[in-house]
């Protein structure tokens, strides 16, 4: 009797440790600002009207997200949950919602217009939800432009204006740069196609790089050179490894700063009153005045042991009153249709924060098709890397255009081939 | 006193000696009988099998797993999902029209990480080795608060590469504490980090700052086995100190010194983890070290290749492996020299 209760006892053991409980489901969470935080709390109350399930909130660092859990997906494991930015390339491993969800007919009203930015092409499934929606735009140190006696550049100002109205303040205020660009590939496809380019080819793979592409990468060289961008976000590192210049701007050392909405919440903490801050759109090109959309979801996994209770928390988190709670707390740009209709309470004293999200959406009436595309797209991001490792080698000086241009199409090439298109 | 306490170490030692001794008795039976059908040879297998047992599975099977990896194509991870392409992945590393121009070469970006590293470990091993021995000298004469001066120097070998990466970064960065000390002193700031030569120095600095003391120690324990009779012979025959160095020092020093030249190397060839911290590779790709691009091509990048990052890390293994052997000579050669057999 006593060896049969320790071998339950062993074997329960063991079991714990290889394999999911029923209930349980584990989320991998990453956060830019308070949203571990926030979800924690909604969470949390989720579970004490569903003491039957057990959600397991692992917030993680964004390469872990990046880096190991394409391989865990690969490797057919992973959480049963996940917040990810890397949505199209992995769409294979999502879970399809539709069995486990209360009202399919809810989510597709209300959240079905980025569905296809995360399941495969061609596919109706329905992998999860956008938990923020972002859009690529610039951010202007209002303070500096005003000691400086600039005025700043009106709603439809170009790149070049915005560029020369920055260099401006940058020689009055003996600033370090005029801008900065985050180093990412993604931060400059904005003002791309805004130059008119595209890189999606007829057969959906990717183009040749164009002449548009090519015509404000020549302009980004240049001012990098001249010494408006600040040199230092983009060339110092190598490959597609990511810097912001956030810092450069919180820190008022560069007058404008072109990254995106997800910066809004950052900027507010870290800047409090030391100065004023709008944010601004992005700036035109001949073609457009666009800015990139994307954002994270929340996604299922389709390895998990516990798909009813994955629907359950989904639905949940999905919800219009807790989409609209997340909203308010983290600043984030809403995706859901029925949030987006309504009231939004930002909570924030800092008034530069409903400026700025309101800039914001008023910026999205300017995306451009192209743009708008391009999340949908599965060969973004590698496009992407391949921009920003070949740019930065040309402002380091290692190569022409011409050679940066000849060999972005080579990588891109070899890429293609190299996932057997 | 001592008496109780003598009791207390004898009982201690028995209590652990007991179950010791009937854990051998034990064994003794099955271990005679083993040596009684295989002999001494199968004695040794036999003792040798979970070492090689965990060599296999960790060192060895990954080892013939990475070659298999090195000859398949595709972003896929498992190799069941991937396609055989034979040496395909080693041509498309050397297809090159002038070796000693990357820019000629398909894969650019390896050969500007083999041509980094070449240049990083002749110039990081030069300063390295002369850095420590230089340190190691300095420490062993009668110095005031001696104890304390080796741990300063051993002090970063026990920091995180991370730490290291972050440390230095602070200190760099264009509103970094140096740029501030300089500032103060009238100088005009450096962007240390983005100036392509600079940032080669500061790579190869901080990674000698970070190993420095492990082989001062090394070098530091050869000068102090050196027999104290041979200085003060020399003393007495009147022999300037630069002649006791070449003639008695760096002889006697020499075996060590070998030892820290091969280390040194095989650890420089390796070099990624305080650097990828420091510069990320950068500027462009000035500190672009083979380990790094194998991370970036196999892990970093949006759209993963597992087998041209296996066939760049097999080729760097070749390279390893000549300097292992390398070591193992020298290691060889001090034991026949020392009467070791």
């Amino acid at each position: 009797m006593k060896s049969r209760k320790l071998l339950l006892a062993l074997t329960a053991g063991l079991m714990s440790s290889t394999v999911a409980f029923a209930g349980d489901v584990r989320v991998m969470w990453y956060s830019d600002g308070v949203e571990g935080e926030v979800i924690q709390d909604l969470l949390n109350r989720f579970m004490e009207e569903n003491p039957g399930i057990n959600v397991i909130l692992d917030n993680v660092a964004y390469q872990v997200i990046q880096e190991q859990l394409p391989i865990e997906l690969e490797a057919g494991r992973g959480p049963d949950i996940a917040r990810v930015t890397n949505i199209k390339t992995l769409a294979d491993h999502w879970l399809d919602l539709t069995p486990y969800i209360e009202d399919p007919e809810y989510w597709q009203t209300n959240l079905g217009d980025q569905f296809d930015w995360m399941r495969p092409d061609g596919s109706d499934i329905i992998p999860g939800f956008m938990t923020q929606l972002t859009l690529t735009g610039g951010f202007a140190n209002k303070t500096l432009f005003e000691q400086a006696g600039v005025e700043l550049p009106g709603e439809d100002a170009t790149w070049d204006e915005w560029v020369e109205a920055a260099g401006k303040v940058q020689d009055s205020q003996q600033l370090n740069a005029a801008f900065a660009i985050d180093r990412t590939g993604h931060r400059i496809s904005a003002p791309n196609i805004s130059y008119g380019a595209n890189y999606i080819g007829e057969d959906r793979l990717p183009a040749p790089i164009d002449d548009a592409t090519k015509e404000f990468t020549t302009k980004l060289v240049e001012w990098t050179e001249s010494g408006r961008m600040n040199k230092e976000v983009w060339v110092s590192a190598a490959g597609t490894t990511y810097r912001a210049a956030a810092d450069d701007f919180i820190n008022a050392q560069i007058a404008y700063y072109y990254s995106g909405s997800w910066q809004i919440a950052n900027l507010s903490t870290k800047i409090g009153d030391a100065f004023d801050w709008v944010a601004t759109g992005s700036p035109c090109g001949p073609a457009a005045c666009t800015g990139l959309p994307g954002g994270a979801a929340l996604v299922g996994i389709k390895y998990t042991q516990n798909p009813e209770e994955v629907g359950k928390v989904m639905d949940y988190l999905a919800s219009e009153d807790v989409v609209r709670e997340f909203t308010e707390r983290t600043l984030f740009l809403p995706a859901h249709k029925g949030v987006i209709a309504g009231e939004i309470d930002f909570q924030s004293d800092d008034p530069n924060v409903k400026a700025a999200l309101d800039a914001f959406v008023k910026a999205t009436s300017k995306v451009s098709e192209v743009a708008n595309a391009l999340p949908a797209w599965k060969w973004g991001t590698p496009v992407y890397g391949v921009l920003v490792t070949r740019i930065s080698q040309v402002m380091a000086g290692e190569l022409t255009l011409d050679e940066a241009f000849a060999r972005m199409d080579e990588d891109i090439a070899a890429q293609v081939a190299e996932a057997g298109n | 006193m001592d008496k109780p306490n003598n009791r207390l170490i004898s009982l201690g030692g028995a209590a652990i000696a007991a179950p010791l001794g009937w854990l051998a008795r034990a064994i003794d039976p099955p271990l005679r009988a083993l040596q009684k059908l295989g002999g001494t040879n199968a004695m040794a297998a036999f003792f040798l099998a979970p070492n090689m047992l965990i060599f296999g599975v960790f060192v060895l099977f990954p080892l013939l797993v990475n070659i298999v990896y090195s000859m398949t194509g595709g972003n896929a991870l498992f190799l069941t999902n991937r396609t055989f392409v034979g040496l395909d992945q080693y041509e498309r590393l050397f297809s090159c029209a002038n070796y000693l121009d990357p820019r000629s070469c398909r894969e650019d970006l390896f050969w500007t990480a083999v041509w980094n590293t070449a240049w990083f470990v002749v110039l990081q091993v030069t300063l390295m080795v002369g850095v420590a021995l230089v340190t190691a000298l300095i420490l062993n004469r009668e110095l005031k608060a001696r104890g304390f001066w080796r741990a300063v120097f051993f002090f970063p070998v026990l920091l995180s590469p991370v730490v290291v990466g972050l440390i230095w970064r602070w200190i760099l960065q264009r509103e970094g504490l140096l740029n501030f000390m300089l500032y103060s002193a009238g100088g005009e700031p450096v962007n240390w980090l983005v100036e392509r030569d600079w940032a080669f120095f500061w790579a190869i600095t901080v990674s000698v700052w970070a190993h420095m003391g492990f082989y001062a120690l090394i070098l530091l324990a050869g000068l102090q086995a050196i027999p104290k009779d041979l200085y003060e012979a020399a003393e007495m025959d009147g022999t300037r100190p630069v002649r006791v160095f070449w003639r008695i020092t760096l002889p006697l020093l020499m075996p060590n010194l070998l030892v820290v030249l091969v280390l040194t190397l095989i650890r420089a060839v390796q070099i990624f983890d305080e650097v990828y911290v420091l510069t990320g590779g950068g500027p462009g790709t000035s500190t672009l070290f083979i380990t790094q691009y194998i991370y970036e091509i196999g892990f970093a990048s949006h759209l993963r290749n597992p087998g041209l990052a296996s066939a760049a890390s097999i080729l760097m293994g070749l390279v390893l492996i000549v300097l292992t052997l390398f070591q193992l000579g020298v290691a060889r050669r001090n034991d026949r020299r020392s009467g070791k057999t």
